[in-house]
């Protein structure tokens, strides 16, 4: 066996790619009735944890895309692809790399907010650039999008003033440049 | 005309000719259309005997085998053969009835969302929504379940569609699915290096499973080892597709494989494995699995390559298409003929240190190893075998030598109880002019044994070969060896009279209690016009051997 034909075990590994990152898969699907409850299906018959689920129509009518996000360093990236990818309503799967991607995730806190500290989170609002959506004499809605870290950075500023609810989409997400 | 009449035509211009099934309430629109269709139906007795019957006729003909069942108890009945039929990638395609529309989702009689319920066991499935559909889904399904790794495809069709008028016409246009385009070809550089590593391999092993058959690449199996004497085994469902009786062959591999295939994959520097999954009752335990060698995988599900075992050279694509291509390759390198003499030496030493072999009995007891190599004897070694699942299946894949593909029927990813009797009827439909015999325990036989009533009534002629040891045998040996011998529900006490049962249903049976009766027994159940079982009572603690304990590696193999 010459070692020069083949992939080194090195390289077997990495092929079936416990990433370390989070992954952000762009999946465009057939619009027909029972295709998230497949997609969905699919990652808890294969053990497959999903973080966070978004699905919205595109520019085409007849395709709908489903963006989803899960940990790379619990489940091989490769085998969640190629048995998506046996769907047959699975049109494309691209596994957005974040360098050459735009991600969004939109979130709404409802924030505990008393006359003393009310100045202090429109502060932080106005910082994180997000939006003051409703107000009442003892809470706040704050409206925000952006990264999933900005927004996670956001929450851990809220929190201690009490964060009452909250809720947050799961990423979306578009590759940057003209393809 | 009616949307079940054109369900009808679809069939028909799929080129069905035989299907399986029971009415019921939701698909009486297309149960009175099958009165005027030019098709057979076969009337199981159990929709989960149709839905085998289905497979049974899809792995003896290699065509799509098709079974019908009504909405709710109907369809789920038919839910372990469209699990089983996705495990080991048979080409099927179920029609279940639905209730109507204006009563799906409020829990209406008979009422189950049955294409929820088999998502997760489905290649594919379709709810007819609107009934000018059906002839597309139809199109669709049977291009699905044939095509690619083959597979189960549902079509879900409610009863009130089924009744409406619509236009019918043959789907003259080119499927379009989007999602759906299996790579076929392989790509040619890795087929290149695939050829080279062959060429530079020591102790080389072809590794061919069910795929290989599925594919209809046997001949194409043959004509790359007749290149270069390669050792060959294969997997429970690859059997057939390389034949048993070829010197090249090793036998069968895994868990109850022979000492041959399964030591040689261990000391293997090259697997090529042709359509076959590194399943677990292969692999045993995954770390230490042929641990000197790189891995060729030839398989046209992507998801099948590195699931289990990291492969060095992945080619995606159909056997047929590939092997034909992996041949010339190889030939066209020049190969040091003798390279592989020292393998064989150490190959052939195993073969005759460790040969398939058993007790023979005592004062007329039969070993069921015995009765296998019997009806080997008296059937030519050339008869289609179903068998359901449990010993007698390990036994008759290790002594009954198939030389041909599609000859071999079985339960291997889902190991199906009662798949056995009603896969043989599917078989015998399918090939009538073969003889078409049922391998089955007393624990399988009785779970599907209703079935016996299909093969009277229909007039299918097969011949049940009972290997009867009154215990869930397989689940016995378990105990015994690894769990103390505390045995836990699998004695199987009062069976019943299997001649007088058989009997009732309007079959012939005969008993063999004494090895000396057997062969004639068998000519005499061979013989008799019209389905027909024999009940063998065999000794009943046999084991079976050798084995690789689950979870251990191939040199760790007892017995």
């Amino acid at each position: 066996m010459q070692a020069t034909d083949l992939m080194r075990l090195e390289d077997l590994e990495a092929h079936r790619s416990y990433s370390d990152r989070k992954h952000v898969l762009s999946i465009q699907v057939e619009n027909r009735p029972g295709v998230l409850a497949r997609i969905a299906g699919l990652f808890s018959r294969r053990g497959f944890n999903i973080d966070t689920l978004a699905v919205g129509p595109t520019s085409d009518p007849d395709i709908s895309r489903v963006t989803l996000t899960l940990d790379g360093a619990v489940h091989p990236i490769d085998q969640v692809t190629k048995q998506l990818h046996k769907l047959v309503n699975v049109i494309k799967i691209r596994d957005m790399e974040p360098e050459g991607t735009v991600a969004r995730e939109l979130a709404l806190f409802k924030v505990s907010a008393a006359v003393e500290n009310r100045a202090e989170i429109v502060q932080f609002a106005e910082i994180f650039r997000a939006k003051i959506v409703d107000v009442s004499r003892r809470a706040l809605i704050v409206e925000v999008t952006g990264s999933h870290d900005k927004i996670q950075a956001f929450e851990s500023m809220l929190r201690p003033h009490g964060l009452l609810e909250m809720v947050r989409t799961g990423e979306v997400a578009l590759a940057r440049g003209g393809e | 005309m009616r949307a079940a009449d054109a369900l009808f035509k679809s069939l028909e211009a799929e080129g069905v000719e035989h299907i399986f099934g029971i009415p019921g309430g939701a698909n009486l629109p297309t149960y009175d259309a099958l009165v005027d269709a030019n098709l057979r139906h076969v009337q199981a007795r159990h929709e989960q005997a149709a839905g085998h019957a289905a497979e049974g006729y899809a792995h003896a003909s290699g065509r799509v085998g098709v079974a019908f069942g009504t909405s709710g108890p109907g369809a789920t009945n038919l839910v372990t053969a469209i699990a089983d039929a996705m495990m080991d990638s048979v080409p099927t395609v179920f029609v279940t009835g639905q209730v109507r529309t204006d009563l799906i989702g409020t829990d209406g009689f008979q009422e189950a969302d049955v294409v929820g319920i088999t998502m997760p066991i489905v290649k594919h499935s379709f709810l007819v929504t609107e009934p000018q559909q059906i002839p597309e889904y139809v199109h669709d399904a049977f291009h699905i379940a044939s095509t690619g790794r083959p597979g189960p495809v549902l079509i879900d069709v409610p009863q009130d569609l089924a009744r409406q008028e619509i236009e019918y016409s043959p789907p003259t246009e080119p499927i379009e699915l989007p999602g759906y385009k299996p790579s076929v070809e392989g790509n040619l550089k890795q087929i290149r290096l695939a050829a080279k590593a062959m060429a530079n391999s020591r102790r080389p092993v072809i590794y061919s499973g069910g795929g290989v058959i599925l594919a209809e690449a046997s001949s194409e199996l043959r004509e790359l080892c007749a290149g270069d004497n390669f050792p060959v085994t294969s997997t429970l469902m690859g059997l057939g597709a390389f034949p048993a009786n070829s010197p090249q062959w090793l036998g069968m591999l895994g868990m109850h494989g022979t000492r041959a295939a399964n030591y040689a994959m261990d000391e293997a520097d090259l697997i090529i494995a042709i359509g076959a999954r590194f399943d677990d009752r292969i692999t045993g335990k995954l770390s230490e699995f042929a641990p000197n060698a790189k891995f060729i995988h030839i398989d046209v599900d992507p998801a099948e390559i590195s699931k289990n075992i990291p492969a060095h050279i992945p080619i995606v694509g159909d056997a047929k298409a590939i092997l034909p291509k992996l041949t010339r390759e190889y030939r066209a390198i020049q190969t040091d003929s003798e390279r592989l003499d020292g393998w064989w030496g150490r190959i052939h030493a195993w073969q005759k240190g460790y040969p398939l072999t058993y007790e023979p009995g005592q004062d007329g007891e039969v070993k069921p190893q015995f009765m296998i190599e019997t009806l080997h004897k008296v059937t030519g070694g050339d008869a289609i075998v179903s068998s359901d699942v449990g010993q007698h299946q390990m036994w008759a894949a290790q002594y009954y030598g198939f030389n041909e593909p599609r000859r071999w029927i079985n339960s291997g990813g889902l190991g199906t109880m009662g798949f056995g009797l009603p896969a043989a009827l599917g078989a015998k439909v399918a090939r009538p002019n073969e003889e078409v015999v049922c391998v089955t325990g007393d624990g399988s036989l009785i779970m599907n044994v209703q079935e016996l009533a299909t093969a009277v009534t229909e007039e299918i002629p097969v011949k049940v070969f009972l290997v009867n040891n009154g215990y869930m045998g397989m689940v016995r040996q378990w105990q015994e060896l690894f769990w103390e011998g505390r045995y836990s529900g699998v004695d199987n006490g009062s069976s019943p009279d299997w001649v007088k049962l058989a009997e009732a249903f309007g079959a012939s049976g005969l008993r063999c209690e004494d090895s000396a009766d057997l062969e004639e027994m068998m000519r005499a159940t061979l013989d008799h016009d019209g389905p027909a079982l024999l009940d063998v009572r065999v000794s009943p603690r046999e084991n079976c051997y050798p084995m690789i304990p689950a979870g251990n590696a191939a040199r760790d193999m007892v017995g």
